[in-house]
C-alpha cells in the first residue's frame, strides 16, 4: 500500500480477469460452472477468516458456526417467510454477524490455542440446534423445499436457477463487493492497527490501543462475511444440512488459508481452488477420500507451512 | 420420576467419566506441549476398535488391559514421527496437524472394519441389574465408574509420587529449565503424549461397552472434552475431571426436563463460565 507497487496491481488484473472469464475457460478444460461458483464461495470464506487469522492474528478454529448461520438463515427466508433471494442472503449476512457479536464479548480476551478451543466448542451450538429442531431445520436431513428465486433487479428479472453463469456472476460480484470493503478496512488506519495487534499485541496495548474491541470488531467483520459465503453456499446448493455448521468444517477453511498463503490477501482464494478441485476429484475417486483430505493436511504442514504464495515469494527473493 | 432422574444422573456421570478421562489426557498434552490434540477421539476409537479385535482371542479382561498400551503405543510412534515437529512452532500448525490426523483416523477406522455399528460384548454377567429398584445399576455401569476412579487415582499417583510424574509437572510450568537440569524433555515429551493416549484408549474400550463401536465415537465425544477443559480451567486437571464430571450429569438431568437440548446445555453451561469466571472453575489466573 505503499506507493504504487506494479508487480501487485498486475497480479490483480490477472486474478480478475480470470475470474470474470471463469465461465469461458472453466468448461474447456474439464471443469463446471458450479465448481467455479464453488471455487469463489469457499474462497471467500476463507479471505474472510484470514481477516482475523492473517491480519489480525487471532486463530479462530470456528467459523464454520457463522458459515451455517448464513446458509439456515437464507434457506429459512425463502422457505418460511417470503422467496426473495436478496432478503434471504441480507437477513442470513446479518444473523451470522449478530451471532458473532454476541459470542465475541466471551471469547476476545482469550488468545492462541484456548481461542481456537473455544470458538470451535461454541460452533457447536449452533450444530446441536441444527440437528435437534428437526421440524424447523429439518434435522440431519437438511432443510429442504426450496430453492434460490429469481433475482427482481426492478428493471429487469434474472433466472439464477435455471442459469448457472447467471448465479456465478451474481456471486462473483458479492466477493467483488466484500473483497472490496475487506481491502478498504485493512488499508485504513483501523486496519493498520489491526497488523499491529498481530505483529506485537503487548506493545499495541502500551501504546493505548484498545486491543480487546480491536479484537471484537475485526471478529466480527471476519464472521459476518463468512456468513454472507454461507448464504451463498446454501443458494448454491439449494440445500442446507448440519454439516455446513459442524466443526471439521472450520478446519477446511483454516487449511484453505493456509495453503493458499495466510500473509497475502489473494492466499486463501488460491487454497480454495485448490482444495476445492482436490476434495471433488478425490471424492470421485475413492471412497475413503477424506483419509487423502487428512493426509493433505499432515503433508502441507510438514512440507509446506507457508502455503503457496508465500513459497513463491520464497523462491522469488532467494 | 425419581427413578427418571437418577437414572439419568447416573447416566450422565458415566459419560461424565468418559469426558474426563478423555479431557485429562488432552490436558495433559496440552499442559506440556501447548498442542490441542484433535486426534485424540481417534485414538479413542482405535482403542475401541483395538478391544474388539482381541476380544475373541485373550477375552474382555484381557482386551481391557493391553488395548490401551498398543494405543498409547501408536500414540508414541505418531508424537515420534508427526507431533514433535510442530513444537515450539505457531499453535496453528499442531491444530491442522492432529486435525488431519484425526481425519485419517476416523476414515481408516471406516475402511478396516465398515461404518455400521459393530457389536462389543461385555461380560454377561456384568450385564444384569443389581437390583430391582435402581434398574439401570446394571454390574457395568458400576464397573466403568470404578474403573474410571482408579484410572483417576493411578493417574494422579503417577503424577503426584513418580519421578516421571514431578518432571511432567515441573515441566507444565518451566520447560526450558527441566531441560537445563539435564533431564531429556524429547523422551519427556514423547512419555506424557502416550500417557495421554492411553486414558484416550481406556476410554474407548469402555465407551463403547456404553456407546456402541463406531467410527464416528472419537469426533462426538471429542467436543464436550474441550468444554470439559474450558468449565474446569486450563491448567488444572482437578478441574478437567470436574468439568467433565459436571458437564455429564448436566446433560443427563436435561434429558430428563428438555431432550433436545441434550447436547446443547453443556455449551451453555461453558458460555456462562467463561461469563463469570474466563479462567475456568480450577484454572489459574493469567495462565491463557
Amino acid at each position: 500500500m505503499n506507493g504504487f507497487d506494479f508487480n501487485k496491481q498486475a497480479a490483480n488484473v490477472v486474478v480478475w480477469l480470470l475470474l470474470l472469464a471463469m465461465p469461458f475457460w472453466l468448461p474447456a478444460i474439464g471443469g463446471y460452472i458450479e465448481l467455479g461458483s464453488r471455487v469463489v464461495v469457499l474462497g471467500l470464506a476463507a479471505i474472510s477468516l484470514n481477516f482475523l487469522l492473517g491480519y489480525t492474528g487471532v486463530l479462530s478454529f470456528g467459523h464454520a458456526a457463522y458459515f451455517g448461520l448464513g446458509a439456515y438463515g437464507v434457506g429459512m427466508i425463502i422457505r418460511y417467510v417470503t422467496p426473495s433471494t436478496g432478503l434471504g442472503i441480507l437477513v442470513g449476512t446479518l444473523v451470522g454477524g449478530i451471532a458473532a457479536a454476541i459470542i465475541g464479548p466471551l471469547i476476545i480476551r482469550l488468545r492462541g490455542v484456548y481461542f481456537a478451543m473455544v470458538t470451535i466448542a461454541f460452533g457447536q451450538v449452533f450444530y446441536f440446534i441444527a440437528f435437534r429442531w428437526n421440524s424447523v431445520t429439518g434435522g440431519d436431513d437438511g432443510l429442504i423445499g426450496w430453492t434460490r428465486q429469481p433475482l427482481n433487479l426492478g428493471f429487469t428479472t434474472v433466472d439464477i436457477l435455471h442459469n448457472p453463469t447467471a448465479f456465478y456472476y451474481l456471486v462473483l460480484v458479492l466477493f467483488a463487493i466484500s473483497l472490496g470493503v475487506m481491502a478498504w478496512i485493512l488499508g485504513s488506519p483501523f486496519g493498520r492497527t489491526l497488523i499491529a495487534i498481530r505483529e506485537n499485541e503487548r506493545r499495541a496495548r502500551f501504546l493505548g490501543i484498545p486491543v480487546d474491541s480491536h479484537i471484537w470488531i475485526s471478529w466480527v467483520i471476519s464472521c459476518t462475511f463468512v456468513s454472507l459465503a454461507g448464504t451463498l453456499y446454501a443458494l448454491l446448493n439449494n440445500f442446507v444440512d448440519p454439516r455446513a455448521l459442524y466443526w471439521t468444517q472450520s478446519g477446511d477453511f483454516v487449511i484453505m488459508a493456509v495453503l493458499g498463503g495466510m500473509r497475502s490477501f489473494w492466499g486463501p482464494l488460491i487454497g480454495a481452488a485448490i482444495y476445492v478441485v482436490l476434495q471433488d476429484y478425490l471424492s470421485s475417486q475413492t471412497e475413503n477420500w477424506q483419509s487423502f483430505i487428512g493426509l493433505f493436511f499432515v503433508l502441507i504442514v510438514l512440507f509446506f507451512p507457508r502455503g503457496v504464495l508465500g513459497f513463491i515469494r520464497r523462491k522469488v527473493a532467494s | 420420576m425419581t427413578q427418571v432422574v437418577l437414572f439419568n444422573v447416573f447416566n450422565g456421570l458415566i459419560v461424565g467419566a468418559f469426558y474426563a478421562l478423555m479431557a485429562l489426557g488432552l490436558s495433559l498434552i496440552l499442559n506440556l506441549s501447548g498442542v490441542i490434540n484433535f486426534a485424540h477421539g481417534g485414538f479413542l476409537a482405535i482403542g475401541g476398535y483395538l478391544a474388539y479385535v482381541l476380544i475373541p482371542y485373550i477375552g474382555f479382561w484381557g482386551a481391557l488391559i493391553v488395548a490401551p498400551f498398543l494405543t498409547a503405543l501408536l500414540g508414541l510412534v505418531v508424537e515420534r514421527l508427526l507431533i514433535r515437529r510442530v513444537y515450539g512452532r505457531d499453535p496453528l500448525y499442531s491444530l491442522l496437524l492432529t486435525f488431519g490426523l484425526a481425519f485419517i483416523f476416523e476414515d481408516g477406522t471406516r475402511f478396516i472394519w465398515g461404518a455400521q455399528s459393530l457389536p462389543f460384548q461385555v461380560p454377561g454377567w456384568l450385564m444384569s441389574p443389581l437390583s430391582n429398584d435402581f434398574f439401570f445399576l446394571t454390574g457395568y455401569r458400576l464397573f466403568m465408574v470404578a474403573i474410571v476412579a482408579i484410572a483417576v487415582a493411578a493417574l494422579f499417583v503417577i503424577l503426584g509420587r513418580t519421578r516421571l510424574g514431578m518432571r511432567i509437572r515441573a515441566g507444565t510450568l518451566d520447560l526450558e529449565t527441566v531441560s537445563v537440569l539435564g533431564v531429556n524433555v524429547r523422551i519427556l515429551r514423547n512419555l506424557n503424549f502416550g500417557l495421554g493416549v492411553y486414558l484416550a484408549g481406556l476410554a474407548g474400550v469402555l465407551a463403547v461397552g456404553q456407546l456402541g463401536l463406531q467410527p464416528t465415537i472419537g469426533s462426538s465425544l471429542i467436543m464436550p472434552s474441550f468444554v470439559a477443559i474450558i468449565v474446569g480451567g486450563l491448567g488444572s486437571l482437578p478441574g478437567t475431571l470436574l468439568g467433565g464430571l459436571l458437564i455429564g450429569v448436566a446433560s443427563g438431568v436435561t434429558t430428563v426436563f428438555f431432550p433436545s437440548a441434550t447436547e446443547a446445555v453443556i455449551y451453555v453451561m461453558m458460555a456462562l463460565v467463561l461469563l463469570i469466571r474466563p479462567r475456568g472453575l480450577l484454572g489459574e489466573e493469567g495462565r491463557f
